[in-house]
């Protein structure tokens, strides 16, 4: 285990990118923490956010591997430069009468939306950097966890500027 | 125009003038365009296993540096083209596979001959395309010939669905195409062939470590011209044969586990390593925590993910060698002959010298049994050194590497990073159809020439003078000799004594078949089979036990090497 590195990927917009890519890792035996894909404002290209880890030569070659394959655009590593993370849960608690007050207090706390109610349990929606989610489902996993979706971290620099392609070889 | 006939002008848009392939359903229409309109621009070449089709695509590209062009069917036909993508995509080799796909209204349904081929061989291919209409065919061709070719080349497939070829569109044929995604580097950084420059001049124990990029990129006169205006050594990897004169004074022959002394010895003491065209295949380093402690290395490579992937070096060049190479040898010339001090590697010449003298390539030579390096030596000496070689896997092909000394490039075919037995006869083919006037031979192994022995009838039908020469020692001989040293003499399962007589086999396919059983008729065998204006199968009944020395156990350096 090395080094958290997130990677912003951008890929054209056609059948089976996501495939090549996913394939790559595999087949390099590279990890994925998680991966969120979309298109991007121009649909023809689609921007994914890769978390990986490893020490330097191995986030080196994911990323010269990546700009290897011949639908990738750019291949950026955020963790060099000064990014912001987000990640989206949809998390379902258990919330019988004497726990509701405490898990919408919780949500309160943690900014989170309450999207769905039953007699027994609350859903919420929470968005938030890495550190917030882990800190909320702590919290929550006391009162019970039925079931949670996460989405996978998306990423994007800071600033104005668009930082540099990373892992240039010279 | 229909896609059938849109193809087939581009293939001739791109100077293709020959094919390998084999029929079916999904690709009838190509076939028949083939016959029907276009029989006098292509010269198409029957195989009798699609395996056989990519391997002899991939051997008419090595000899010719051209893309090599396949075209099979569906599911059966694209599956059975898997092995040869995975042989030209480690080799870095440039063909064009084509295969046959169900109607696009048919995918995913599970019709009779489907398979998802793009998904298949998308980890074994430089890139892949299924065309999903006809429109798209003619840009797909060209984008598949633009990167099979460029860059570090590769395999690059194409799925043609039926209906793709059936239906028709505009012919309008790019005549340049531009990529946004693909910008292969090919010109390497000044300053790092500068710095390079300097480690040159400094250098004191250098050695030149060459592999096939040399030969892809068609560096071989600037690699001698370097070797000779610097006085450096040059040993070379399996892919690399020919790309430096075999027999020049400064050839240390191959380097890795079954190398020469001196180019091992040369590599773990030297203090430069230039390696050009390589990439730190485990067979050449071993352990790489051991492998060329003391030097400092420049690294020239087109792909990036090749340098540092398996080592540290300290002058990375990115780019195409012949470009980089004649750059550098610009900046050696303007720094003037005095930089390069050739004198002070007098003691470093000597004692690569010594070591040669050492421990040479030798075998017994008194024996009445065959030795097998003696048939490649022999091979070596009444073809001048001037045949086309292609190889099997395993003991048949290190002996050739060994005792046969290739001067020219692309004059050496052998699958060196996948290491695909049944590769040396389908890519003799392909070298005897690109060049029908040169000599080529394949060197097999009893075990290896079996896994493609079908192509026999493709060599009768085209009257393809191949020549066989069958290293017979009834064993899976490499893999046995492993079992010797190392799995207690326990030969499980190497034992192929069952085999059929070559010679009644040579005869049902229409060639010749020849048989030498002792080492006084070998030479008349040979002699034989050069004469003869046709395919020949020479089966030389080999010592069966004989072993391919030095070797370096895998995982091990030089110090461990087995001489013996």
């Amino acid at each position: 285990m090395g080094t958290r590195h997130v990677i912003a990927v951008l890929v054209e917009n056609k059948p089976g990118v996501l495939a090549r890519i996913s394939g790559m890792f595999s087949g390099r035996g590279f990890n994925i923490h998680s991966l969120a894909v979309a298109p991007t404002l121009d649909t023809k290209l689609s921007r994914m956010t890769i978390v990986t880890d490893g020490n330097q030569h191995i986030i080196e070659q994911i990323i010269k591997q990546l700009r290897k394959l011949i639908n990738v655009v750019k291949v950026q590593d955020l963790t060099d430069h000064e990014y912001v993370d987000r990640e989206l849960i949809l998390v379902r608690v258990k919330a019988t009468e004497d726990k509701r007050e405490e898990v919408l207090r919780i949500t309160d706390i943690f900014r989170g939306k309450v999207v769905d109610v039953t007699p027994d349990t609350i859903t919420l929606e929470v968005t938030g950097s890495r550190s917030k989610i882990e800190a909320i489902l702590e919290l929550l996993t006391s009162i019970g966890i039925l079931e949670l979706i996460r989405a996978g971290t998306v990423a994007i620099a800071r600033g104005k500027k668009t930082p540099k392609a990373a892992g240039c070889p010279e | 125009m229909r896609g059938d006939e849109i193809l087939l002008r581009s293939l001739k848009q791109e100077g293709v003038d020959t094919i390998f392939g084999y029929p079916g359903g999904m690709v009838i229409d190509i076939f028949d365009a083939m016959v029907r309109t276009f029989s006098d621009d292509f010269k198409f070449i029957l195989v009798r296993h699609e395996q056989a089709a990519v391997h002899a695509a991939d051997g008419y590209a090595r000899a010719t540096g051209k893309p090599g062009v396949c075209i099979v069917t569906s599911g059966p036909g694209g599956t059975n083209t898997v092995t040869g993508l995975a042989t030209a995509y480690m080799d870095s080799i440039p063909i064009v596979v084509f295969t046959g796909q169900v109607p696009t209204g048919l995918i995913g349904n599970d019709a009779f001959q489907e398979a998802d081929i793009v998904g298949i061989t998308r980890p074994c291919t430089k890139h892949n395309y299924l065309v999903m209409s006809t429109d798209e065919l003619a840009r797909t061709v060209k984008e598949a010939f633009t990167i099979a070719a460029s860059g570090r080349p590769g395999p690059v497939l194409v799925d043609l669905p039926k209906d793709v070829t059936q239906s028709t569109a505009q012919w309008d044929y790019p005549t340049s195409i531009e990529l946004p995604t693909y910008k292969p580097t090919v010109k390497a950084h000044l300053p790092s062939i500068r710095r390079a420059a300097d480690l040159i001049c400094q250098a004191e124990r250098p050695v030149i470590y060459a592999g096939g990029g040399v030969i892809t990129s068609g560096a071989h006169a600037e690699l001698r011209t370097l070797a000779e205006m610097t006085g450096f050594p040059v040993t070379m990897t399996l892919m690399g044969l020919g790309c430096f004169p075999g027999t020049h004074p400064l050839s240390l022959g191959m380097l890795g586990m079954h190398g020469t002394y001196r180019a091992n010895m040369a590599v773990n003491d030297s203090d430069l390593l230039f390696a050009v065209g390589a990439r730190f295949d485990d067979r050449v380093t071993g352990p790489v925590s051991e492998f060329a402690r003391g030097a400092k290395i420049i690294h020239v490579d087109i792909d990036p993910t090749s340098i540092q992937k398996n080592i540290e070096v300290d002058v990375p060049l990115v780019g195409d060698a012949r470009d980089a190479l004649s750059r550098l040898i610009e900046i050696l010339e303007e720094r003037g002959p005095q930089t390069v001090n050739k004198e002070k590697l007098t003691g470093w010449h000597a004692q690569i010298t010594a070591w040669r003298n050492e421990q040479r390539l030798r075998f017994d030579r008194t024996t009445t049994t065959i030795k097998p390096q003696y048939v490649v030596e022999k091979l070596y000496e009444m073809t001048a050194g001037r045949a086309i070689i292609s190889t099997e896997v395993g003991q048949n092909q290190m002996w050739a590497a060994q005792y046969y000394l290739f001067d020219e490039p692309r004059t050496f075919l052998s699958s060196g990073g996948l290491g695909t037995m049944g590769y040396g006869f389908p890519a003799a083919i392909g070298a005897q159809v690109a060049f029908p006037d040169k000599l080529v031979i394949d060197i097999a192994g009893d075990g290896s020439i079996q896994m493609n022995i079908q192509e026999l009838a493709t060599v009768a039908q085209y009257k393809l003078p191949v020549k066989i020469a069958i290293l017979n020692n009834g064993y899976l001989g490499m893999v046995r000799q492993w079992q010797e040293r190392f799995y207690d003499n326990v030969y499980a399962h190497t034992d192929i004594m069952c085999a059929p007589d070559f010679i009644k086999l040579a005869d049902a396919y229409g060639a010749l078949g020849l048989r030498a059983e002792t080492t006084e008729e070998v030479v008349p065998v040979i002699k034989q089979a050069l004469e003869t204006d046709g395919p020949v199968i020479m089966d030389f009944v080999v010592e069966r036990e004989e072993g391919v020395y030095p070797m370096i156990p895998a995982g091990k350096s030089i110090t461990d090497v087995i001489l013996i």
